[in-house]
């Protein structure tokens, strides 16, 4: 119990004096999780979008697939990208293992399916909802993906939220890929791991409640942003 | 070139082995408003669809004097339960002029135009969601008037509403039927039916018993199905 105030207390006495390490691996972990976050909606709210206004044959099993794929293992997702980004792999060329790059792609994979599978539900109930207008206005496919990511962009800013959510506390991947090194790929979750792993309770500690503080901070700035809770007024 | 006539032939739409309407023989010209009436489950709302062309056809055509692509632009729909889109009042009327790439600017204000017509000006801004079931009617009119389409289908846009929403409803049709709109709709009202048709489209087990004028219609109508639905007798 003594580890958890004396936690506190470190988390307190970081975050009051500044440090330098501290706002380092915190602005990494924002940047690699915000980047991932951007390039993740990016693919996966078009993605939704498409799987509810489009009929083909394989949208079930699209469906089906990305549903399966939100409880993606983050440490078999490392492993891979590892083997694809090493020397050895197609894009080894590249040189971007153990870099903040590639942990970004990593949590890309891991976030998509989890962004476009919540955004799908919600955009699969405004599509039942505004099918018959946007057929009678006989809207053309683009402009029904427009109007559905445009009409359900407060549930889409829910979608994203969870993406971030699940990227600001990874770990698994982004240890393998990144390789928790000091500088450079260190981030908020890996030095929480590795402070563990020293017996560093204390810090260890510290750095959670930095990364909850973090995680709640971006959540109610977005929902303020998006002004999610007003009603009456668009 | 004008978009009428619209006419159908043999045409039919069925759902799962089952007619829900046709084989519809029918021609739609001129002026006024044609008024569809018929029990419940006859086949209204399956016919206005069809004759929009939102629901495909099993058998038969229906046809304009232009292009599909052509008719299509040049007509709307008004739903019996109207969609509100989650956007503002204005923005929800503004939404089929932003569609063929009306500037944002000239949508909104023509909108706003609409907006004020309709007397929703105190609202113009608020979300379209919050609106009574008679201002999101006419909520709904004025967004498929908007465009000032040749034909505008609607189905039973007064159903539920009370007598002065009703009456405000009506005043929009009349007016769009001088702006030169011609009318199809639904209704279960015969003293709408009355007031507002200058013929008459009876509709019964999912095909058209009669079509004749109002006027004709009124006074003596030339079927039983005609007769009983006069009387206020039940036909199924």
């Amino acid at each position: 119990m003594s580890e958890l105030w004396e936690g506190i207390a470190q988390a307190f006495w970081l975050v009051v004096t500044l440090d330098a390490d501290l706002v380092e691996i915190t602005l990494r972990s924002l940047r690699v999780t915000l980047t991932a976050l951007v390039v993740a909606s990016v693919i996966a709210l078009p993605l939704a979008a498409i799987l509810a206004v489009r009929r083909f044959r394989l949208r079930r099993a699209t469906i089906a697939v990305l549903n399966a794929l939100m409880g993606l293992p983050p440490v078999v997702v490392g492993l891979v990208v590892y083997v694809m980004l090493s020397r050895a792999g197609p894009f080894g060329v590249f040189g971007l293992l153990f870099t903040p790059t590639a942990m970004i792609i990593a949590q890309v994979i891991i976030i998509v399916p989890l962004i476009a599978s919540i955004a799908h539900q919600s955009l699969r109930e405004l599509w039942s909802d505004y099918h018959d207008l946007l057929i009678s206005l006989h809207t053309s496919q683009t402009q029904r993906i427009k109007t559905l990511l445009w009409d359900g962009r407060r549930a889409l800013l829910t979608a994203a939220l969870a993406g971030f959510g699940r990227a600001i506390g990874e770990v698994g991947a982004i240890m393998v890929v990144g390789g928790n090194i000091d500088h450079h790929t260190r981030v908020l979750t890996t030095a929480i791991a590795l402070e563990t792993g020293k017996g560093e309770f204390a810090l260890a500690l510290g750095l959670g409640f930095v990364l909850i503080g973090l995680a709640v901070a971006v959540n109610l700035c977005i929902h303020w942003l998006g002004q999610t809770e007003r009603t009456g007024r668009w | 070139m004008t978009l009428l006539p619209l006419i159908a032939k043999g045409a039919t739409v069925r759902r799962r082995g089952k007619a829900l309407i046709g084989p519809v023989d029918l021609q739609l010209d001129g002026q006024g408003i044609t008024i569809v009436i018929g029990p419940n489950g006859a086949g209204k709302t399956s016919l206005l669809k069809m004759l929009h062309g939102i629901v495909r056809l099993n058998g038969g055509s229906v046809t304009w004097n232009c292009s599909v692509a052509e008719a299509q632009e040049r007509q709307a729909f008004v739903f019996q339960q109207p969609v509100m889109m989650r956007r503002s009042v204005v923005d929800n009327v503004a939404y089929p002029l932003r569609l063929i790439g009306v500037p944002r600017g000239d949508a909104r204000a023509r909108a706003l135009d609409w907006v004020t017509r309709i007397g929703l000006e105190a609202a113009a801004d608020r979300s379209a969601n919050v609106l009574s079931g008679g201002e999101r009617q006419k909520l709904a009119l004025a967004r498929a008037l908007i465009r000032k389409p040749e034909v505008l289908f609607l189905d039973e846009p007064c159903a539920s509403l009370d007598g002065r929403a009703t009456r405000e409803i009506e005043t929009l049709l009349t007016d769009a039927v001088a702006a030169g709109t011609r009318l199809v709709m639904s209704t279960h009202n015969l003293g709408q039916a009355s007031r507002l048709a200058t013929e008459i489209i009876l509709v019964a087990r999912g095909q058209i018993q009669e079509h004749q004028s109002a006027g004709d219609f009124f006074a003596g109508p030339n079927t039983d199905e005609g007769r009983a639905f006069l009387r206020g007798d039940i036909i199924e």
